[in-house]
């Protein structure tokens, strides 16, 4: 899978293991995590990447030139044999997660507002709270970052029409 | 050791999912007729009149009644696509050109896990939503799933190999994307004005949101920008004229589905179909009150079994006359030129949807402040 020549293939692939990783969210008891994974990701991004991919029409020949078959192919293994070892630590010593009472605990906010600890939990309001009040400094530098981002794609694609007119 | 307790509640959940695909696609099926019956009249004609089977013809009053409604035509359509000999061109990307109609028609029935259509309360005084998975997220799940609906097209535009198949998977995908945003903005509104400050229970579950409008307003009176954005987007995600770029028929021939024939294009039906149903579902949750009566109206009807099945009823009613609408509006207007679908979704709908959910901030946070310091 991971060695996929075909460019919409691999898209493919990323996208079923994007949903994967929902999935496991989903085992989680991350209801909230899992859907914006699913609505982000799989999606809104990929649906872009495939978009990318199949107007440039790239053929399964692109990756021939490279030595990436050998390098896919280690990775690969190495990434399976990993995995197969973490799968063994994993089902040899777990134990059954907590009981679903505190995990879908909703904050009370006037703990927060006095500067209280968050409770763990997957609840769609804790996730709110926790953006709005600790983690607010983070939020914004993200979204200042993104403004970046933005406002250099629109610098760098509008540069052409500049020099037409 | 069998847990006999878990396998009755599998085999029950098993059996209600099996009943709410069964009257899902029932309504897919049936909206199709209802499009051609109702184009028909529109347009000053009968519309299929002539399917019936064997021996119902023969009754006397109903038997002449239902094949002038064309009521057996959805079964003779459904086996018609059944039937057809099975043609697979030979320059298409086999792979990927049997999957597509599988990945349109899967993300179209998964949402309707989280639709609830009525509410019960038992002998204990529990009120029981009637829902197949009562997730507090809802409405995220639902935008989610069926985003995931465009790689159907996608997939099949592209593996067909041929250009207006293409072309309908290109400005599908774009169309989608574009319109995904303002349908997302336009909600979050509404969940401003659901959420109360300190409850428990999310306001992205469309049961709440549901309840929120039990004996007030309905929401469409207090956010009409919200639904006219959101049904606006809705035409343009369930690929309903006057946006239904991917096929239109004269610039596209076919659009994606041009190299698709018998069932394979039957499931691409079923499922644009099958979208038009839970699209007008979730247009009737969010803003008109679900299954309760009227705006500022308690429901007449009781809270026992008898009074949940009328508020389904009420609640298929109001469903249906969506679908209508859906039809009258295809039969009313003409299609929409590609760079006009853009235009309108990008400079008008988007920034409309940002400016609403300015507004609502403002009318919300004014609201919970003078709520606050009234007592």
């Amino acid at each position: 899978m991971v060695c996929s020549k075909h460019p919409v293939s691999a898209a493919m692939f990323m996208i079923i293991s994007l949903v994967g990783v929902a999935a496991l969210f989903v085992l989680l008891e991350a209801f909230f995590l899992a859907v914006l994974q699913i609505l982000v990701y799989a999606g809104a991004v990929m649906v872009l990447f495939l978009f990318i991919i199949m107007l440039l029409d790239v053929g399964p020949d692109a990756g021939k030139a490279s030595k990436m078959k050998l390098v896919s192919g280690l990775a690969a293994a190495f990434s399976i044999s990993l995995l197969i070892v973490i799968f063994l630590i994993i089902v040899q010593d777990s134990g059954w997660l907590p009981e679903g009472a505190s995990w879908r605990a909703v904050p009370e906010s006037s703990m927060l507002t006095q500067g209280g600890n968050f409770v763990f939990s997957t609840a769609v309001k804790n996730f709110g709270y926790g953006l709005m009040t600790k983690y607010m400094l983070p939020l914004q530098i993200s979204g200042f970052l993104l403004l970046a981002a933005m406002v250099g794609v629109i610098v760098l694609s509008k540069k052409d029409e500049k020099e037409v007119g | 050791m069998i847990d006999y307790e878990l396998i009755q509640l599998i085999v029950i959940k098993v059996i209600f999912a099996f009943l709410m695909v069964g009257a899902i696609m029932t309504m897919a099926g049936y909206s199709v007729l209802a499009e051609r019956k109702v184009s028909a009249w529109m347009q000053g004609r009968v519309g299929p009149n002539r399917t019936v089977l064997p021996l119902v013809g023969y009754v006397p009053v109903v038997g002449s009644l239902l094949k002038g409604l064309g009521m057996f035509q959805p079964l003779a359509d459904g086996l018609k696509f059944l039937f057809k000999e099975e043609i697979v061109p030979g320059h298409v990307n086999k792979f990927y050109y049997y999957l597509a109609p599988i990945v349109a028609l899967v993300p179209a029935l998964t949402t309707m896990t989280v639709l609830p259509f009525g509410e019960f309360v038992n002998a204990e005084g529990v009120t029981i939503p009637l829902i197949l998975a009562d997730l507090d997220i809802g409405i995220l799940f639902v935008l989610a799933v069926s985003s995931l609906g465009v790689y159907g097209i996608v997939l099949a535009g592209w593996s067909s190999n041929s250009k207006y198949p293409f072309l309908g998977g290109i400005r599908s995908s774009a169309q989608m994307i574009s319109y995904e945003l303002a349908m997302g903005l336009s909600l979050l509104p509404v969940f401003l004005w659901v959420s109360e400050p300190n409850s428990a229970v999310s306001s992205l579950s469309l049961v709440e949101i549901v309840r929120s409008q039990q004996g007030s307003t309905w929401l469409l009176i207090v956010q009409p920008i919200s639904a006219l954005i959101f049904l606006i987007a809705l035409f343009a995600e369930t690929n309903r004229l006057p946006f239904d770029m991917p096929e239109s028929e004269t610039d596209l021939v076919g659009g994606f589905h041009t190299e698709y024939g018998s069932f394979k294009f039957g499931i691409f039906f079923v499922a644009e179909y099958a979208h038009i149903v839970i699209g007008s579902a979730i247009f009737t949750l969010l803003f008109l009150g679900g299954w309760n009566f009227l705006p500022w109206m308690d429901n007449p009807w009781g809270a026992d079994w008898m009074g949940a099945l009328i508020g389904t009823g009420w609640f298929i009613i109001k469903t249906i006359s969506l679908i209508f609408f859906f039809i009258w509006i295809r039969w009313t207007l003409p299609r929409f030129r590609y760079d006009q679908v853009m235009n309108l979704g990008w400079t008008k709908l988007l920034p409309l949807a940002l400016a609403n959910l300015i507004f609502y901030i403002f009318v919300v946070t004014w609201l919970d402040q003078s709520n606050l310091n009234l007592p």
